[in-house]
């Protein structure tokens, strides 16, 4: 326990890491020297989130290499929706990302609407923007299973899971599905909220608010979080360009970036919220930003409860999905999710299939070049706490 | 410098770089004619008030996507993508780039010949640029010389066939050939197979 502390302290006076952009690090190691360890972690281990592997090159318990790989979970979801109508591939969008999986139905459907020039009723844009935030939080619910799960603090894990089931059975009864919702649909959503819907999402909320009251506890003040988390993979302001980073791990190193205030789409021009941001940009900041901005989401739904309109129709009439052709053009959108900077690009040729599909997940940048680089110098012990510091996801990586 | 519009931008954009000279193009009438030597390769699409997607020759690409990046603000590269235009016999490259100041998009877009595609890289500009063109390379077989890794399968392992994002590679026919139909089968129609399954007897 000693050393470990040691190494700790040292680490925090440790400069900031040096921005390598060639990912060579690995050709200097000599593995035949016997100095070295090459181990891997994942894809089945208990330290990674999804189908995710490294390979680690370890210098006694010290990351001197590590390359991510990826490919255990690729479903070429590009590619089959090049051969489906527009409207089969709405059910197939979700599937890219299994805990948010509403930013790309409404991506995907705020592309196609964008380029087929369709008017999205206001009722619906309303139920859009609560399915979208209540996704949010059940995200964030889980990630915090797996950042303290990370650092053997299994419990606050349980307690943030059973939360989300709370959401996921409102998910269900909103949309019928628990965990792929299919309920953005281009034109609109798919149904209403049932009677006294907003009834039970605010019991939930109060719920998760007291729950959030003892994580704060357990967690934010818990000197064995603080020692493992402050300090580790501190992400400079100087790279958040050269690296691309984007959401909580970019406001944690004090960038006010946030789609939803700079570029504002569906309401968010309308609620009443603030980009929170930090300074420290390590591990322990971006836990905090993320918890703030859990209880932003929950302000948001709120708000979003006591505005919504009442009546309304909530989709608009669409042609023929088996005869709908786009007209030929191109567009990018994009939404804030819990990990950043998520977008469609979309392309058509005019034809009933879409010509190009391209999806951008933030985990692409995060799981990839920048853990190839934060991980050099981290002790194997902190690894799988850094990968969940930031938030990594790998089938948006795959798609 | 202050640009109220993406347009005015776009101008400044090709008065810099010398690609050509254009009309009034706003946001109403998109597409714009380009006058000027390079004319017949450039092209300009303003799709909103804050996206803009402009083409150009390869040759020229690194060079407009630095000038964007150091003298206009486009700081934040989103994504590099590739299409498949097969029927054009051309590969389109997207650079997506955004300005964190603005708040503004721009697609560089790049038409690559689709046999033995090659682009100049980008991974001194980026970090991330290396990832994107592994994909790329793997995916559509376009070669990014002195990209790091560039060779190394990203998500797929062993795989010789055809780059599988090119539109030539019919997923139906692979499937069939590689993936064999289920033992204890007679026939691969689901439907008949549940009425067996369910109705043994009929």
């Amino acid at each position: 326990m000693k050393s470990e502390h040691t190494t700790h302290l040292h680490r925090k006076t440790d400069p900031a890491p040096v921005i390598s952009f060639s990912h060579t690090a690995g050709s200097r190691v000599d593995l035949s020297s016997g100095k070295y360890l090459k181990l891997w972690q994942g894809p089945q281990h208990p330290g990674i989130t999804g189908n995710m592997s490294l390979e680690v090159t370890l210098h006694g318990d010290e990351v001197v290499d590590l390359r991510t790989h990826v490919g255990y979970l690729h479903r070429g979801f590009e590619k089959l929706m090049e051969r489906r109508t527009y409207m089969q591939n709405f059910p197939i969008v979700c599937r890219i990302c299994v805990p948010e999986p509403d930013f790309n139905e409404y991506l995907y459907a705020a592309a196609v609407e964008e380029l087929a020039g369709i008017e999205v009723p206001e009722k619906a844009v309303w139920l859009r923007n609560l399915s979208l935030e209540m996704a949010r939080l059940t995200s964030f619910l889980q990630w915090i299973g797996g950042q303290t799960g990370a650092f053997g603090m299994g419990t606050i894990g349980q307690w943030g899971i059973t939360h989300r089931d709370y959401i996921l059975d409102l998910f269900e009864e909103l949309s019928g599905g628990r965990i792929y919702h299919m309920y953005i649909i281009p034109g609109g959503v798919r149904a209403d909220m049932p009677e006294g819907f907003p009834g039970r999402v605010r019991e939930v909320l109060n719920k998760v608010e007291i729950l959030m009251d003892d994580i704060e506890r357990a967690m934010f003040y818990n000197a064995i979080f603080k020692m493992r988390a402050k300090g580790l993979g501190i992400v400079p302001h100087s790279m958040l360009d050269s690296f691309g980073i984007t959401g909580p791990i970019a406001r944690a190193a004090g960038a006010a970036r946030d789609t939803r205030k700079d570029q504002p789409y569906l309401l968010y021009d309308q609620l009443d919220f603030k980009v929170i941001t930090g300074s420290a940009s390590d591990a322990y900041e971006r836990a905090w930003v993320r918890f703030q901005e859990m209880h932003q989401s929950i302000s948001l739904i709120r708000q979003m409860l006591d505005r919504m309109p009442s009546g309304g129709a909530i989709h608009t009439r669409l042609p023929n999905p088996l005869h709908w052709k786009i007209p030929a053009g191109q567009t990018y959108r994009r939404a804030e999710c819990t990990r950043g900077e998520y977008g469609y690009y979309l392309a058509s040729d005019g034809s009933g299939y879409p010509r190009r599909v391209y999806v951008r997940g933030p985990s692409y940048t995060h799981a990839v070049a920048l853990m190839e680089t934060l991980a050099i110098g981290v002790n194997i012990a902190d690894l799988a706490g850094l990968m969940v510091s930031f938030h990594t996801y790998p089938p948006e990586i795959e798609r | 410098m202050k640009y109220e519009k993406i347009e005015e931008l776009l101008s400044a954009m090709w008065e810099k770089t010398g690609l050509g000279r254009l009309g009034t193009g706003t946001a109403d009438s998109p597409e714009t004619a380009v006058t000027g030597a390079a004319a017949a390769a450039v092209h300009q699409q303003i799709q909103s008030s804050d996206l803009a997607f402009v083409k150009v020759p390869a040759d020229r690409g690194r060079h407009l996507i630095m000038d964007l990046r150091d003298h206009f603000g486009f700081t934040h590269l989103v994504f590099l993508t590739a299409s498949d235009y097969i029927e054009s016999g051309v590969f389109t490259l997207t650079y997506m780039l955004h300005s964190y100041t603005r708040h503004w998009d721009i697609g560089v877009q790049i038409d690559l010949p689709r046999e033995g595609s090659t682009m100049e890289s980008i991974h001194d500009l980026w970090a991330q640029a290396a990832t994107y063109q592994r994909e790329l390379r793997e995916m559509f077989g376009i070669d990014f010389p002195g990209s790091p890794r560039i060779d190394e399968p990203f998500i797929l392992e062993g795989w010789d066939d055809v780059p599988p994002m090119r539109r030539e590679f019919d997923t139906k026919e692979y499937s069939e050939r590689t993936f064999f139909p289920r033992p204890g089968r007679s026939t691969n129609d689901p439907a008949g197979y549940m009425r067996q399954k369910l109705y043994p007897k009929e």
